[in-house]
C-alpha cells in the first residue's frame, strides 16, 4: 500500500509539471492585453503601457516567462495580479471562504436530496413516485444553471420581492441577524447549484441501489425476516454508496474552483467570478494560478478517490 | 466660427446679453469641452460664475444609514493614479479628493482648494506660465495628519516619475510644482498654458498623502500598502476592500465640509452585468446607485414603470463613430497592411466618403437601438445642441448618396454594386462584439446596399479588438479593414491630446508598433499646421478657434463619420439625491449625496 502510494505520488510530479506547461503556453499565446483600457484612452501615452509591459515581464519570450513562473511557484510565490497588483495568493484566499460556503452547502443540499430520493425510487421502481422523481431529475439536469438562476431571480426577487439577488460577503450585522442575512442571500445560489447537483446524483443513487437490491444477499436478509428499513439502510445503501462516494470525492475540487456562471449571476464573490473577471481582464497570473490549482486538486482527489475505493471495498488491492 | 466671432460671443456674455450656460453649450456644440469653454470665459475676465453650489439639505453630519452603490465591474485597486479603468478611479474617489472637481456645466468646484485661481484673484499668471493654488486649511487625512502643500508637490512627483508608470503621467510630466508656504503651491508650466486646470483637478487630480507613499516611489510603487488601504481626505474612510468585489467605507468624522457626509457607510459592490445592476436599483431597490448602464433604453424604460428608481442621463465626451481607412488594408507593403505607402483604392475618393456619410441612418440608430442612451450626432467631438455649427449637420439620404457616386463615375454593375476603373465598391466593416454595434452595422449595411456599396460585416471580441497585441491582425489600431466603428472617449477637458489623433506624424504604422494615435492614417497639411499653431498659441480664444477649425476640418473631410453621442447613464434610486457630471468621476460630489423621501 505505501509503496503504491509513493509510486502514485511520484507520478504526480511530471503530471503537474506537464499540466502547468500546457496551461502556461496556452495562456501566453492567447490574444489580449491586460492594459486594454489604457490603449483606447487617447490621454494615456503608449509609453506607459509599454513601460508596464516591460515591468511585468510581458515582453520576454514564453520559455523565459515559464521558467520564471515555475521557479517562483516552487518557492510558493504565485505572482501578482496585473490588474490589482495584489499577490495572487491573497486574492484567492479572500475568495475561498465564500466559495467553500456556497458551493459546499450546495453539494450538501444536493446529497441530502439525492440520497433519500434515489433510494426510495429504487425500492419502488416505476411507481408514481419514481416516475415523478425521474422526470424532475431529467428536468434538473437539462436546465442549465444560468437559466434556472435567472428564473429564480425573476420570480423570488423581482416578482415576489422576497430574496436579495446580490450576494454580499461583507455583511455588517452581528449575531442572529448576520446569520439570517447570510442565509437569505445564499438561498437562491445554493438552491440553483444544489438542485442541479441533486438531479444527476439522484440518477446515480437510483441505479446503484437498483443494482444492489437484486443481489442474493438482500433476498437472504429479507428471508430471515429483517425489517425492510434495516435491510435497506444497513445492507443496500452502504454497498450502493461506493460509486457515489467516488463521484462525490471527484467533485470536491469544484468546491474550490467555484461555479463560474452561478457566481456571476448572483454576484457571489467566489473563485469562479474571480476567474471570469480575470479572464476578461487578461490577468494571466490569476488565471494561471486558479486553473493550475484546480487541475492539481483534480489530480490529487482522483488519487484520494482511488484510495477511498479500496477502503470501502476491501476486495480491491493495491500493487 | 472665427476668432472674431468667438470674441464677440464672449463680449456678449460679459455684457450679460448671453447667458454663461448658453455660451458653454454653444462651445460644446462646436467640439470643445464644457470645462474648456468655462475656462475661456474665465481667461477673458468674465468672473467665474457663482458656480451653483451642489444642492444639499441635511443639517447634520451622518445619520443617513448605508449608501449602496453597484458597479458591474468591481474596482481592482484603489490608487487613482494606477487606475486601469473608470471603476478604479471611482473606487478611489470615495477616499481621495482633487483640489477641484468639474461640475456638469464644466465649472470648477473647489474640494481641497480654498478658492479657484483666476486672473482676478491673481491665481493665474497673466503670461499663462503658472498658476497658484491656495489650499484649504484645517483639512486632515483619515489618519489625522494634516493636509499640506507637501502632499500636492509629492503627488506631482510621484505621478511624473516614468518608473511609476501612472496613467496620468502626461498631465504632470512637464510641470514644476513648488511649495510657497504650507498651504500654497505654485504650478509652473514649461510653456504658456492657457488651460491650466488639468493637474490637480478632476479624476487625474486626486492628491495622495505624502506620508503613506513617500517610501514607495517609482519601481516600488506597486508595493505601497496604501494602494489597497487608501488614506485620503474624502468624506468616507477605508473599512474594507476586496479587489474585484467590494469597497467599503465609513463616515469620516473629521471631514472638512460642514454637515457632510449624510450617509454613515458606503459600499461599492462589483461584478455581474449591467442589466441585472439596473434591476437591483430600479426594480427591487436593493441598491441605491448603479454605474454605467449599458442597457438598451427599451429595457430601462420597462423597468422604470412603477419601479423604485430611474435612469439618470448626463452628457459627457463619448462618441460612437465610424473611421474611414485612408490606406489599403488589402495590400501588403514590406509586411505591413494598411501601410501609409499604399493609399486606399476608393476611400480616398471624397465622393465615396460623402456617400458613406449620407448612408449612416443616425436617426434610426438612435430611435431603434440606443434611445435616450445614444443621441444622433454629426459632430465628432461633442453633442450637438441647437447652437451647433451649420457646417456639420447630418443627413440620411440614400438617393443623394447614389447621385454623388454616379457623378463621380461610380457606375452600377449588373449585380447592383458600383465599380469604377475596375475597382468594386466593397467595404469590410469591422467593430467589436456588442449587440447595439451589430445592429448598427446591419442598418448601415442595408442603406449602403441600396446605394450600390457592398458591405461585409466583421465583429471581433472586444478583448482582442482593443488590445495592443502586436502579433494580432484584428486590433483596432492595425485597422486592416476599410471602415471600423467604436467609441472614443474624451476624458480630459483640454482637447489638445484628443486632437492629436488626426496629425500626420501620429499615423499608426509598423514603425511605431501601431502605437500611433492616428488610426485612420488621414494626413492633411492644413490640419497639421493648425495643430502646430494651437500648440504654441497663447491666447485662449485664438486657441479655441483653432480647435474648432480642426474639428470642422475632420468632419468636412469625413475622416470619421460620427454616429451617436453616448451620454453617461446611471441608475439612481428615487430617494437618492445626487448629481452626475459628465466631466468627472461619478463620485465627484459624493460628499453631498443624501436621501429624501
Amino acid at each position: 500500500m505505501s509503496k503504491y502510494l509513493l509510486r502514485r505520488l511520484l507520478i504526480l510530479i511530471p503530471v503537474l509539471a506537464g499540466i502547468s506547461l500546457v496551461l502556461f503556453t496556452i495562456l501566453a499565446m492567447a490574444p489580449g492585453d491586460p492594459f486594454e483600457e489604457l490603449a483606447t484612452n487617447p490621454n494615456v501615452p503608449p509609453e506607459v503601457r509599454m513601460n508596464l509591459r516591460a515591468q511585468f515581464g510581458l515582453d520576454d519570450p514564453i520559455a523565459v516567462r515559464y521558467v520564471r513562473w515555475f521557479t517562483a511557484m516552487l518557492k510558493g510565490d504565485w505572482g501578482f495580479s496585473f490588474v490589482s497588483r495584489v499577490d495572487v495568493s491573497t486574492l484567492i484566499l479572500q475568495r475561498l471562504p465564500t466559495t467553500i460556503a456556497v458551493i459546499g452547502s450546495a453539494q450538501l443540499l444536493g446529497l441530502l436530496i439525492a440520497i433519500p430520493i434515489g433510494v426510495y425510487s429504487a425500492t419502488r421502481p416505476y411507481s408514481l413516485f419514481d416516475q415523478i422523481a425521474t422526470t424532475c431529475a431529467f428536468l434538473g439536469f437539462s436546465l442549465p444553471t444560468f437559466f434556472t438562476g435567472l428564473l429564480f431571480i425573476l420570480f423570488f426577487s423581482i416578482y415576489l420581492d422576497w430574496l436579495p439577488f446580490i450576494y454580499r460577503a461583507d455583511i455588517t450585522a452581528t449575531g442572529w441577524r448576520w446569520w439570517w442575512e447570510h442565509i437569505r442571500q445564499a438561498i437562491m445560489p445554493v438552491a440553483v447549484l444544489g438542485l442541479a447537483q441533486a438531479a444527476s446524483m439522484t440518477r446515480f443513487m437510483r441505479s446503484a441501489v437498483l443494482d444492489v437490491i437484486q443481489l442474493d444477499y438482500v433476498r437472504t436478509a429479507r428471508a430471515k425476516g429483517l425489517a425492510e428499513r434495516i435491510t435497506i439502510v444497513k445492507h443496500v445503501v452502504r454497498n450502493a454508496l461506493i460509486p457515489v462516494v467516488t463521484l462525490v470525492s471527484l467533485q470536491v475540487p469544484t468546491i474550490f474552483a467555484g461555479a463560474l456562471i452561478t457566481e456571476q449571476i448572483f454576484r457571489v464573490p467566489g473563485i469562479g467570478s474571480l476567474l471570469i473577471s480575470s479572464i476578461l481582464a487578461n490577468d494571466t497570473p490569476v488565471v494561471m494560478a486558479i486553473t493550475f490549482v484546480f487541475s492539481a486538486l483534480v489530480v490529487i482527489f482522483s488519487l484520494v478517490a482511488d484510495i477511498l475505493y479500496g477502503w470501502l471495498d476491501p476486495r480491491i488491492s493495491y500493487r | 466660427m472665427e476668432e472674431r466671432d468667438l470674441r464677440s460671443l464672449i463680449g456678449h456674455v460679459k455684457a450679460g446679453r448671453l447667458s454663461r450656460r448658453s455660451f458653454v453649450q454653444m462651445m460644446v456644440g462646436l467640439g470643445l469641452t464644457a470645462p474648456m469653454a468655462s475656462q475661456l470665459l474665465a481667461s477673458a475676465g468674465v468672473a467665474h460664475a457663482q458656480a451653483k453650489a451642489v444642492p444639499y439639505k441635511p443639517t447634520k453630519r451622518g445619520g443617513g444609514g448605508p449608501l449602496k452603490a453597484l458597479w458591474w465591474q468591481g474596482a481592482t485597486l484603489l490608487n487613482p493614479h494606477f487606475a486601469t479603468g473608470t471603476k478604479d478611479q471611482d473606487g478611489s474617489r470615495i477616499f481621495y479628493e482633487p483640489l477641484a472637481s468639474w461640475d456638469p456645466d464644466g465649472n470648477l468646484i473647489p474640494n481641497l482648494a480654498a478658492e479657484i485661481p483666476s486672473l482676478q484673484n491673481g491665481g493665474v499668471a497673466k503670461d499663462g506660465r503658472s498658476v497658484t493654488w491656495k489650499l484649504k486649511k484645517g483639512v486632515v487625512w483619515h489618519d489625522g495628519k494634516p493636509f499640506t502643500a507637501d502632499d500636492c508637490v509629492f503627488t506631482a512627483e510621484f505621478v511624473a516619475d516614468p518608473a511609476t508608470a501612472s496613467r496620468n503621467i502626461n498631465t504632470y510630466k512637464d510641470l514644476k510644482v513648488e511649495k510657497i508656504d504650507s498651504h500654497t503651491i505654485k504650478v509652473t508650466f514649461k510653456k504658456p498654458t492657457p488651460f491650466w486646470a488639468d493637474a490637480f483637478c478632476g479624476v487625474g487630480g486626486m492628491i495622495l498623502p505624502k506620508h503613506a507613499f513617500e517610501a514607495f516611489k517609482g519601481d516600488k510603487s506597486r508595493e505601497a500598502p496604501a494602494n489597497l488601504k487608501p488614506i485620503g481626505t474624502g468624506p468616507f474612510k477605508y473599512v474594507d476592500f476586496k479587489p474585484g468585489d467590494i469597497v467599503r467605507g465609513e463616515l469620516f468624522s473629521g471631514y472638512h465640509m460642514a454637515n457632510r457626509p449624510y450617509f454613515d457607510t458606503i459600499e461599492m459592490k462589483g461584478g455581474g452585468d449591467a442589466i441585472s445592476a439596473a434591476r437591483a436599483v430600479i426594480q427591487t431597490g436593493e441598491f441605491d446607485y448603479a454605474w454605467n448602464m449599458q442597457v438598451e433604453d427599451e429595457h430601462l424604460k420597462r423597468m422604470e414603470q412603477g419601479g423604485k428608481g430611474k435612469a439618470d442621463i448626463v452628457s459627457g465626451g463619448n462618441i460612437e463613430h465610424i473611421q474611414v481607412n485612408f490606406t489599403d488594408p488589402n495590400k501588403d507593403v514590406d509586411g505591413e497592411r494598411s501601410s501609409l505607402k499604399a493609399p486606399h483604392p476608393f476611400n480616398t475618393d471624397p465622393a465615396v466618403r460623402q456617400a458613406l456619410n449620407l448612408l449612416v441612418d443616425r436617426a434610426s440608430v438612435q430611435e431603434q437601438i440606443y434611445g435616450r442612451t445614444g443621441i444622433a450626432t454629426a459632430n465628432f467631438l461633442n453633442q450637438p445642441s441647437r447652437f451647433a455649427s451649420k457646417a456639420t449637420k447630418f443627413e440620411f439620404n440614400v438617393e443623394k448618396a447614389g447621385q454623388i457616386l454616379e457623378a463621380a463615375g461610380w457606375k452600377k454593375g449588373s449585380d447592383g454594386i458600383r465599380t469604377k476603373d475596375g475597382k468594386r465598391l466593397k467595404m469590410l466593416y469591422q467593430t467589436s462584439i456588442n449587440q447595439p454595434r451589430q445592429k448598427t452595422q446591419a442598418i448601415v449595411k442595408q442603406a449602403a446596399g441600396k446605394a450600390g456599396i457592398e458591405m461585409e460585416l466583421k465583429s471581433v471580441t472586444a478583448s482582442v479588438y482593443f488590445s495592443s497585441d502586436i502579433g494580432n491582425p484584428d486590433t483596432y489600431a492595425k485597422f486592416q479593414t476599410d471602415i471600423q466603428m467604436y467609441t472614443t472617449t474624451m476624458t480630459q477637458p483640454d482637447p489638445e491630446l484628443f486632437m492629436l489623433q488626426f496629425t500626420s506624424w501620429e499615423a499608426a504604422s509598423k514603425d511605431n508598433k501601431w502605437q500611433g494615435r492616428n488610426i485612420t492614417r488621414w494626413r492633411s497639411e492644413e490640419y497639421d499646421k493648425l495643430f502646430r499653431s494651437a500648440e504654441s498659441e497663447l491666447d485662449p480664444v485664438k486657441r479655441a478657434a483653432l480647435f474648432i477649425k480642426m474639428n470642422e476640418l475632420v468632419i468636412q473631410n469625413i475622416v470619421v463619420v460620427p454616429v451617436v453621442f453616448r451620454p453617461r447613464v446611471a441608475a439612481v434610486s428615487n430617494t437618492l439625491r445626487m448629481e452626475q457630471s459628465g466631466w468627472d468621476s461619478d463620485f465627484w460630489a459624493l460628499h453631498s449625496w443624501y436621501r429624501e423621501g
